[in-house]
């Protein structure tokens, strides 16, 4: 009966390695074969054959053009929204809010979809009405500046996240002795909320770039057809174009994306870091200004703007999902199911794509809250000085862009993995596998939050009640986080079903994603067949965002992403 | 059941400074009711947590009966110690009802069936929450919880139970009730009971035994009367009563109670001497003729009586009560009928 345990701590021996096990294998090991290859490739002299290369430099401009001309558009779109939506009495600012944020929960490529169907020559919408350009003239949107405008709204909403929270931390004791200070709702605005949300516009504003440059699916679909490549679409296509030197080649290009936003990360750290009077005064409401004759000019501007990059671009992808044929006018008696039949009923690709992202999503999400529940139990509870170290390395995979994370793992498996001499390279595992590494910290994010709100006396009465660490495990602690683990599941779920930038470039014949099949329908030119499967995925996406919107309430604040 | 051994038990943690608790040495025989009395900070609750197994000591042990429970190498977890904790944030479970949250003790030793509810009942009742076991405890009020929480000590007879300043976070009136709840608790279970509290009249109004700490140190152990008619050092006398210490010069002789003449005795002696710090509570001070003068600083009025801070006429502090009315100002003369040498 007597068992002793060593120290007073309440986990278990095998937490803490087993911890440091799964932080090693899913952010230290992959990572680390990269900077190797990297570091090998550059000590070998492919460093100097490739900086030779022209093709790169004009690469790295086009990754900065985009992605500054992006992170210029978001901001203004965002902080816009942010500004108006937090600070102004903006009448429905719950439905404008949640119709915002939905860009960016939108999968990039159905987003460059989209905007196709909208714009140029051959969109289905603009010869419904009669509006599209003459034939042969050039789709716009195959550009630099179409890349960055879409960059813009598919990141706008980072902006309006970064910025509203710090909006909503401002002490508004000090907005209210400005006023009896003497000073007018402009004179406010303009000398204390303005500077003292500056951090919130940085933060916001370097995210962006980040997601900017590491994102693949937009100039995928808008830049390749122009020959126009970013970083991440050029390591794309050296894969097309396999060679000798590949592996050496994408780890360079991997660590010039990796570099690049980790300076875009450090100055986020930076900005946020000196923030630390948000914590005097009372915070949380903060005062709402009046617009007075200007709110319905607002309200009108916000609602054009949703309508613009939200309405019309779905609209445009549902009439090119019921299209017959690309090109073939669309009305009353041409529209046609045909497409959903097709891919739902007849493509064995498109079938498999939906069994493979849902199992491979289903399977991500709740074998990671698996792994995130012992996690964060050891990173709340735990008295390590390892902790701090452990959540940074937990962060770092999903911080980093989606192909960076790929071509570690490529390079990780590409050989048969030692000992038991088995190669996962080109199955569906290597998917599975990248998908935990990435997804860990989006898991893990709710699960902590919960744990820190569980008071720790209700699991020390239970040690004492006799209940073993498993017990507890299944009586207290998981029940009491119950509702945070459920969005976690259904956040993981909601991004690895619509992510593509990892199985671009692991999936190979039977193992293709959602994602990689909306690609490769609308690279082998079936618009329409495109369309139709993106229409589905905004609709899943639409109702699992409503889901966590509903649970909202139970949760512990700042697990669902857009609610602030 | 046996008594509960703490042998020279330290404790310091891993930040530096000096050890929360350090040396202490207790015994607290079976069925005792021990408070463990002191000023926040002073390792009350670090020697509580230590007893339960939620924290290590980092020298010495913690003995019950024969059965060593943790020393600087090994320890028992609490959930092989079979005790029980009333928490200062009651700590139910907020996912289960009032009759799951008290059964759970049994649940996890396996006790199942009428057996179990019979339990639950039975210590619901003796809590007077019968009628409340199918609520959740977001619907109790904080004595009900309190209530609830003893309930679930009470449910398995555990060999000690613990309670970590249990009436901290409730109403003056509450106090009294739930204190009288903790007297019938003891009486009957029998348990032998730890209280950490920093309310000296909490402590004095319930345990059989005081032991007061202060900065990680054991200053005095003693039954109630004990610790307020013959405290130990300037820290258990400013701690229990409302009494003031006095700087005297001191005689050689052991007596330690002084009564008005000893006391005088002490005052006539020449001023360059060793001085004795000499406790007085004001109960003990008397307005009277032919007693020391004392000028009145502050009289504050308390209903029954009027509390008075005076000045001696070396400027040393006093308090006395009075039952009639006396102005900031007054000169008085005062007799001290007891006092005590620390």
């Amino acid at each position: 009966m007597i068992r002793a345990s060593h120290r007073g701590n309440s986990q278990p021996r095998w937490l803490f390695p087993f911890v440091i096990t799964v932080i090693f294998f899913l952010s230290v090991l992959p990572l680390g074969r990269l900077a190797v290859t990297g570091i090998a490739s550059a000590m070998g002299g492919g460093a100097r054959q490739m900086l030779g290369d022209p093709g790169l430099w004009q690469a790295v401009y086009n990754t900065l053009s985009t992605s500054f001309f992006g992170m210029i558009a978001a901001v203004v779109l965002g902080g816009g929204f942010a500004l108006l939506l937090t600070l102004f009495d903006i009448r429905g600012k719950t439905a404008l809010g949640f119709l915002f944020m939905l860009p960016t929960m939108i999968p990039p490529q159905v987003t460059a979809l989209s905007w196709i169907g909208m714009t140029g020559p051959s969109s289905t919408l603009l010869k419904a009405i009669g509006m599209a350009p003459p034939l042969g003239s050039p789709q716009p949107l195959y550009s630099i500046g179409g890349i960055a405008l879409l960059y813009g709204v598919q990141n706008a909403p980072l902006v309006y996240l970064s910025l509203r929270a710090g909006l909503l931390a401002l002490p508004r004791d000090g907005v209210e002795a400005a006023r009896l200070a003497g000073a007018s709702s402009w004179q406010v605005l303009k000398d204390v909320i303005l500077p003292l949300s500056l951090p919130g516009f940085t933060a916001g504003a370097a995210i962006a770039f980040v997601s900017c440059v590491g994102n693949f699916g937009i100039p995928a679909i808008l830049g390749i057809p122009a020959s126009i490549y970013t970083l991440p679409t050029l390591i794309y296509s050296k894969f097309a174009n396999f060679g000798p030197g590949t592996f050496g080649d994408v780890s360079l290009l991997s660590a010039l994306i990796g570099i690049l936003s980790i300076v875009g990360l450090a100055v986020e750290e930076r900005v946020l870091r000196g923030r630390d009077y948000r914590v005097i005064g009372l915070s949380g409401r903060v005062a709402v200004f009046r617009l007075g004759n200007w709110r319905w000019l607002a309200e009108a501007g916000l609602w054009l703007t949703i309508f613009v990059i939200l309405f019309m671009p779905l609209t445009a992808l549902i009439a090119s999902s019921l299209a017959p044929a690309y090109g073939v006018p669309l009305n009353t008696s041409t529209a046609t199911l045909h497409a959903y039949r097709e891919i739902l009923f007849r493509q064995a690709v498109t079938r498999t794509a939906f069994t493979n992202s849902i199992g491979l999503s289903l399977a991500t999400a709740f074998g990671l809250l698996v792994v995130t529940v012992l996690t964060g139990y050891f990173l709340v509870r735990g008295k390590s000085r390892l902790t701090r170290v452990i959540s940074a390395l937990a962060e770092i995979p999903y911080a980093l862009p989606g192909i960076v994370l790929a071509v570690a793992f490529i390079l990780l498996f590409a050989a048969p993995i030692p000992v038991i001499g088995v190669s996962i390279y080109g199955t569906i595992w290597i998917i599975l596998i990248a998908y935990f590494s990435s997804f860990f910290a989006v898991s893990l994010k709710p699960v902590v939050s919960a744990f820190r709100q569980v008071d720790p006396s209700l699991e020390e009465a239970a040690r004492l009640a006799g209940a073993g660490f498993g017990r507890r495990l299944r009586d207290i602690l998981v029940p009491l986080v119950a509702p945070a683990a459920g969005a976690s599941v259904i956040l993981v779920f909601l991004i690895a079903c619509n992510e593509l930038t990892i199985s671009a470039l692991l999936w190979s014949a039977g193992t293709q994603t959602l994602g990689v099949a909306i690609y490769n329908l609308d690279d082998s030119g079936s618009f329409n067949l495109a369309s139709a499967l993106s229409v589905l995925v905004v609709i899943m996406v639409v109702a699992m965002m409503l889901a966590l919107e509903l649970m909202a309430k139970r949760l512990p604040k700042g697990v669902v992403p857009w609610r602030s | 059941m046996a008594k509960l051994i703490l042998n020279r038990l330290s404790k310091s943690f891993e930040t530096g400074g000096r050890p929360a608790v350090n040396d202490v040495s207790l015994t607290v025989r079976e069925g005792g009711f021990l408070a463990l009395l002191g000023p926040s900070g002073c390792g009350k609750t670090t020697v509580l947590r230590m007893i339960a197994g939620f924290e290590q000591p980092t020298d010495g042990s913690i003995l019950l009966g024969e059965r060593v429970l943790a020393d600087a190498s090994e320890m028992v977890a609490p959930e092989h110690r079979n005790m029980a904790m009333v928490f200062q944030s009651y700590a139910l479970w907020p996912h289960m009802s009032v009759a799951e949250n008290v059964g759970y003790p049994l649940k996890v030793r396996g006790i199942s069936g009428e057996k179990r509810q019979r339990k639950v009942r039975e210590s619901l009742a003796a809590v007077r929450l019968e009628s409340y076991a199918d609520r959740r405890p977001a619907d109790l009020s904080g004595g009900q919880r309190q209530r609830v929480a003893l309930a679930r000590c009470l449910v398995t007879e555990p060999d000690v139970v613990l309670l970590d300043e249990p009436l901290a976070n409730l109403d003056r009136h509450l106090r009294q009730e739930m204190e009288e709840t903790f007297r019938e608790f003891h009486a009957r279970s029998g348990a032998t009971m730890i209280y950490v509290t920093h309310d000296q009249a909490e402590a004095m109004a319930l345990a059989t035994d005081v032991a007061v700490m202060s900065e990680g140190r054991l200053l005095q152990v003693a039954t109630p009367e004990e610790i307020y008619a013959r405290p130990e050092g300037r820290l258990v006398g400013g701690l229990v009563g409302q009494g003031v210490i006095l700087s005297l010069p001191s005689p050689h002789d052991d007596n330690r109670l002084l009564d008005w003449a000893a006391f005088q005795a002490m005052l006539a002696r020449s001023g360059n001497g060793p001085t004795a710090d000499v406790l007085v509570r004001p109960q003990d001070v008397e307005v009277a003729p032919e007693g020391l003068p004392a000028n009145v600083l502050s009289v504050l009025f308390e209903g029954e009586r009027y509390a008075l801070r005076l000045a001696l006429p070396d400027g040393q502090a006093l308090r006395a009560f009075s039952r009639q009315p006396v102005k900031v100002g007054d000169q008085l003369s005062v007799v001290i009928n007891s006092a005590w040498r620390l």
